[in-house]
């Protein structure tokens, strides 16, 4: 048997698969196709203090071997969070992880200072990359000051372990990653989208409202990986890879670049049951090359 | 709602773009009810990627199907499936027609335009086992997008044709059609799926003639289960109004949910 386990440093999962925020909904909406408890954890849509209208349709279009999209954000907010999501979470032994967003640095903190008073949550993923909510893919993770600032502020203000979640829309991911690092980020997970467009040709308009969106799925993952490594080389605190895995063989790729955990996304808008049979994709491959810990896989890449 | 990663394909009939599919998926034959749909993976590649959303024509027996126009990558790699090949469907999804009250000898009129006559004919089924007398209502551009006339006949169904072009039936749009018919004795019911103006077009008939309509709506969707948060419409819910997900609040809504184009706010 591959012990699965790994450890975060501030939290010890069960195993390295996460659903990524804003690709499982609260989880409940999951709970009819697989079983939560499978699953190292889930991180939780994207949270705003209020509640958020999101943007207008078409939000949606799929390109080749990948989606883009431009929701927006659209959520509950807090409090209906606390209320109606959090209790119907409480029966279920996995990680938690609540997206935390805002639309200034006063609103993450003030967002974690509710949160922080609700049981439950293991810990926060500070969205500081999301494209489709500013002009133009404008976001805190395309800058290392801006990032810093705002990662501090956060840190401060949480009693809880905060996870920065990075934007690959930048020159230099690296810089992005030290800046979060040394602010005190608990951890670094990224990608998030890639800032993409499509046109119909037709009507020769955008085929998304928003005009830009992010992209996400398979074609993103060659690029995810390469970010991932850059930064698991060079910073200490754990990285949790994200973009495009479908895959058990997809998620070792990431661990082995160097993450300690990964984010499932778009594979379970495809395939309700994509987490828990990536972690059973996982443990078998550990088994049938007599793995003994899955930790031992992390980092391994010979270069 | 179920997950069937390997439904075979028994029987697939066409009319030029247009497919009629018959798949063996006896869980969700058994729960499926009318104006709900399927989220259908055409091909286990990454390419396409998403499901589709395919709304649910018919039920007989253990299989279900689904009525669809050809109009991409997705839909084409699925209209050429042979019998015997399988499909990975998740299914029944959505809420379908509410099919409230007693229905017995209530006029039940169907109202669809081209692929969006997909979901009425299961929904017909049901009206008629519930006791309604059922007319449908059936649009296209040409004669080539009326396939299903005579499946309705020899169902037993009064279908109402009308084309824009006038190759078949009544000559003009079917609000038009409606409009008419709807002259002498007005329906107690519609029901309506297709193209956006013509479902503004009946709903705005359907407030005139004072009859409660319901109508199907049509969306990308990325996942079909509320967790994507792609496929919303502008409908009003509990008091306000906003950015509702089709797939899970929907796909059917009754016209004053709805939030139309022309609507003065």
């Amino acid at each position: 048997m591959t012990d699965l386990s790994v450890d975060l440093g501030f939290v010890k999962l069960k195993n390295p698969v996460l659903a990524a925020s804003g690709t499982f909904g609260y989880g409940r909406e999951f709970a009819p196709f697989l079983d939560l408890d499978k699953l190292g954890g889930f991180v939780a849509k994207g949270l705003y203090y209020d509640p958020r209208e999101g943007n207008p349709p078409p939000r949606l279009v799929e390109t080749a071997s990948g989606l883009i999209n431009a929701i927006g954000l659209q959520g509950v907010g807090v409090e209906a969070f606390a209320e109606k999501v959090l209790p119907g979470l409480r029966d279920f032994d996995t990680a938690l992880i609540v997206n935390v967003c805002g639309a200034g640095e006063e609103e993450y903190v003030r967002v974690i200072e509710y949160l922080d008073e609700k049981p439950g949550i293991a810990a926060y993923e500070l969205n500081i990359s999301c494209p489709n909510v500013k002009k133009e893919g404008l976001c805190p993770a395309l800058s290392p000051e801006w990032t810093h600032s705002l990662v501090r502020r956060a840190k401060k203000a949480s009693r809880r372990p905060v996870i920065t979640k990075l934007s690959p829309n930048v020159t230099d991911i690296v810089e992005i990653a030290l800046a979060a690092e040394e602010a005190g980020t608990d951890g670094i997970s990224l990608i998030n989208t890639v800032l993409a467009m499509a046109v119909d040709v037709e009507t020769r308009r955008p085929k998304l409202a928003n005009v830009f969106g992010g992209l996400s799925g398979p074609a993103v993952k060659p690029i995810a990986l390469r970010m991932v490594y850059q930064v698991a080389t060079r910073v200490k605190v754990p990285v949790i890879g994200i973009g495009g895995i479908m895959s058990g063989t997809d998620a070792l790729e990431f661990l082995i670049a160097g993450a300690r955990a990964v984010q499932v996304g778009t594979a379970n808008f495809v395939d309700p049951e994509a987490a828990a049979r990536i972690v059973a994709e996982m443990r078998a491959f550990g088994e049938s090359r007599r793995i003994e810990k899955i930790e031992d896989v992390i980092g391994t890449i010979r270069i | 709602m179920i997950k069937n990663a390997r439904a075979p394909l028994v029987q697939s009939e066409r009319w030029n773009d247009y497919f009629l599919l018959t798949f063996e998926a006896p869980g969700i034959a058994r729960e499926a009810r009318p104006g709900q749909f399927l989220m259908i993976k055409v091909s286990p590649e990454p390419y396409p990627l998403l499901r589709r959303p395919l709304s649910i024509h018919g039920r007989s027996g253990d299989a279900v199907e689904v009525f669809f126009k050809v109009a991409g990558s997705g839909t084409e790699i699925l209209s050429r499936k042979k019998p015997g090949e399988t499909a990975d469907i998740l299914g029944p999804l959505g809420r379908g027609y509410r099919l409230d009250g007693d229905l017995r000898g209530k006029k039940a009129w169907c109202v669809g335009g081209g692929r969006g006559i997909a979901p009425l004919n299961f929904l017909a089924e049901e009206l008629r086992a519930l006791g309604a007398e059922v007319r449908i209502f059936y649009g296209g551009r040409s004669v080539e997008d009326l396939p299903l006339r005579d499946k309705f006949e020899k169902r037993g169904f009064p279908a109402v044709c009308s084309t824009d072009d006038g190759t078949f039936g009544f000559h003009g749009f079917v609000t038009d059609l409606l409009e008419k018919e709807g002259g002498a004795a007005k329906p107690d019911s519609l029901y309506v799926c297709g193209p956006d103006a013509m479902m503004e077009a009946v709903a705005k008939l359907s407030r005139v003639w004072g009859v409660p309509a319901e109508f199907s709506l049509e969306s990308l969707m990325g996942c079909g289960i509320g967790a994507c948060w792609g496929c919303v419409k502008r409908i009003k819910k509990e008091g306000s109004e906003g950015w509702v997900k089709i797939c899970e609040d929907g796909p059917v809504f009754a016209r004053d949910e709805i939030v139309w184009p022309g609507d003065v706010p």
